[in-house]
């Protein structure tokens, strides 16, 4: 089945929230502290997309829609997108680009430095989202350097309940969600692993084991 | 060629400079007058209330940001709930219990309250310790003329305020996001300081209820959090008092809590404030820029630790 042309909508879509949020501050409909909705909206939209792109994989897995698969680097590519906007909000609309400020702040508040980790963590997989990359890493090194997703995003909502002042539901709710889809990937990891100790040996060894041990 | 420039406007047409002077008169007489008869059973207004020299002259921050952009955690913790749903609260009958270390413990009524003291309009600032900033022009009388009707007795070093807790109206309460209900205290020379203030209105108007309806503190050279709203009691102590806040993250807020561009919130700075309505951040100011009236209530303190 070719599912392409679901790219664009879902393309389009990706980028409604970034329209919502330059609608909101011309229409003056975000309120009274409009940048501050739109710093926290846009990291809020990073997050999202990250927990998006690390849904394709077991969507696909237990849906059987192999399709779901090309739309992962769109929409690792988005979470990347949306980070930078929130960082571009943070480094111009509360700092106006006052680097000492900006240094001092990353090196003194663990939720700063937290947010900058997993944004100096999330670049290089930016960089190497596309086919070049994979040809030159090798698809092992490749897989292996973009499973530190998961310590993004685990970063990612730690720097979310650190910037919260008392009421942890949301930051908490992230944690659920990405506890569940990391949780499932340990669990594939650990069956995948039991498979491999019970599968057939090799020849070489078949007879030493023997008969009516296995299984 | 000799150009003729006509006035753009006729000399009739320009409104007098006594009555353009008049013109917030006007104008609130006028807003007035439509009110009282499009509503007739509206609250009559309470203000304009007594200028005061506390006043600041800076431009007011607009109506719908101080009604529409609050930390009251009791209605949620989003900026909007509040205003969302505030309208359930009880306000009336209301009555708030002064007890403690007192001669005179005394239950007044909130109309008792009200003809304690004239109104005055003091147009304060208000810093949050979230780092944004307004001005607002509340109504209201010096905390002291109610503290003064109890006699406080010679040991009474502090008062603590607490606030209502409706479980019924206040969506918030039924989360245990904070220890309700919510409590705030104040030194006994910072609760008489002439600034802090029982505000009852803002706007010329009936506080709403998601500013703290119908009584709240104002102590301006505070962090917003120090200002209980919707307060109940006020006891007289001897010792410090632990507020909801100290309980919640004892590291992060002292029982102080003066505006200090130079001591940081453990989690962010305070050296800068966004004022409601601005692009470019401020400096924020020791005391909030009220260093002159209180400072002196602070001498010889190390306030990096008593914070």
């Amino acid at each position: 089945m070719n599912q392409a042309w679901l790219k664009p909508p879902i393309f389009i879509a990706s980028l409604l929230p970034l329209a919502w949020y330059l609608w909101g501050l011309q229409a003056d409909a975000l309120g009274a502290n409009p940048i501050e909705a739109v710093t926290r909206g846009l990291g809020t939209w990073g997050l999202n997309f990250l927990l998006i792109t690390l849904t394709v994989t077991p969507l696909r897995k237990y849906s059987g829609w192999a399709w779901l698969a090309r739309l992962r680097r769109m929409l690792g590519l988005f979470a990347f997108f949306y980070v930078c906007l929130h960082l571009t909000t943070y480094l111009w609309l509360d700092q106006f680009f006052d680097w000492t400020a900006i240094v001092k702040d990353i090196w003194k508040r663990p939720f700063i430095t937290v947010g900058m980790t997993a944004f100096a963590l999330l670049l290089p997989l930016a960089l190497t989202s596309n086919n070049a990359a994979i040809r030159k890493l090798g698809g092992r090194r490749w897989q292996a350097l973009h499973r530190s997703v998961y310590v993004i995003a685990m970063l990612a909502v730690l720097h979310y309940s650190w910037m919260v002042k008392a009421d942890l539901a949301k930051p908490l709710l992230y944690a659920g969600l990405l506890a569940v889809l990391l949780g499932l990937r340990i669990g594939w990891r650990v069956r995948e692993r039991n498979r491999q100790r019970n599968a057939i040996p090799p020849a070489k060894t078949r007879h030493t084991i023997p008969i009516g041990v296995r299984r | 060629m000799r150009i003729r420039h006509p006035a753009a406007i006729a000399a009739s047409e320009i409104t007098p400079r006594a009555l353009f002077d008049r013109r917030r008169e006007f104008l609130r007489a006028s807003a007035g007058l439509a009110l009282s008869t499009l509503v007739p059973q509206a609250e009559a207004r309470l203000g304009p209330g007594k200028p005061s020299i506390y006043s600041t002259s800076e431009a007011p921050t607009p109506l719908k940001h101080v009604a529409g952009y609050n930390n009251f955690y009791e209605f949620g913790t989003d900026k909007e709930d509040p205003a969302q749903y505030a309208h359930a609260l009880h306000t009336r009958p209301w009555t708030v219990s002064i007890e403690g270390l007192v001669q005179k413990p005394k239950t007044l009524g909130i109309e008792e309250l009200l003809r304690l003291a004239p109104l005055e309009e003091r147009i304060y600032r208000l810093r949050c310790v979230e780092g944004w900033s307004m001005v607002i022009p509340w109504l209201g009388f010096p905390l002291a003329t109610v503290l003064k009707q109890v006699e406080p007795l010679g040991n009474a070093k502090y008062v603590e305020l607490v606030t209502a807790a409706q479980e019924d109206t206040m969506p918030g309460v039924k989360r245990h996001v904070l220890d309700w209900p919510y409590t705030e205290g104040l030194r006994l020379d910072e609760a008489m300081h002439p600034l802090t203030l029982i505000a009852v209105g803002l706007y010329g108007d009936v506080l709403p209820n998601q500013n703290g309806a119908p009584l709240r503190l104002v102590v301006p050279w505070k962090y917003g959090f120090k200002s209980g709203k919707s307060i109940v009691k006020i006891r007289f102590t001897e010792s410090e008092p632990r507020t909801a806040w100290m309980k919640a993250a004892p590291r992060e807020y002292g029982f102080y809590s003066n505006v200090n561009p130079e001591v940081d919130h453990p989690r962010w700075s305070q050296a800068t404030e966004r004022r409601i309505g601005e692009f470019f951040k401020r400096r924020t100011l020791p005391f909030n820029g009220y260093g002159e009236q209180v400072a002196q209530l602070y001498a010889g303190m190390d306030l990096r630790k008593q914070f």
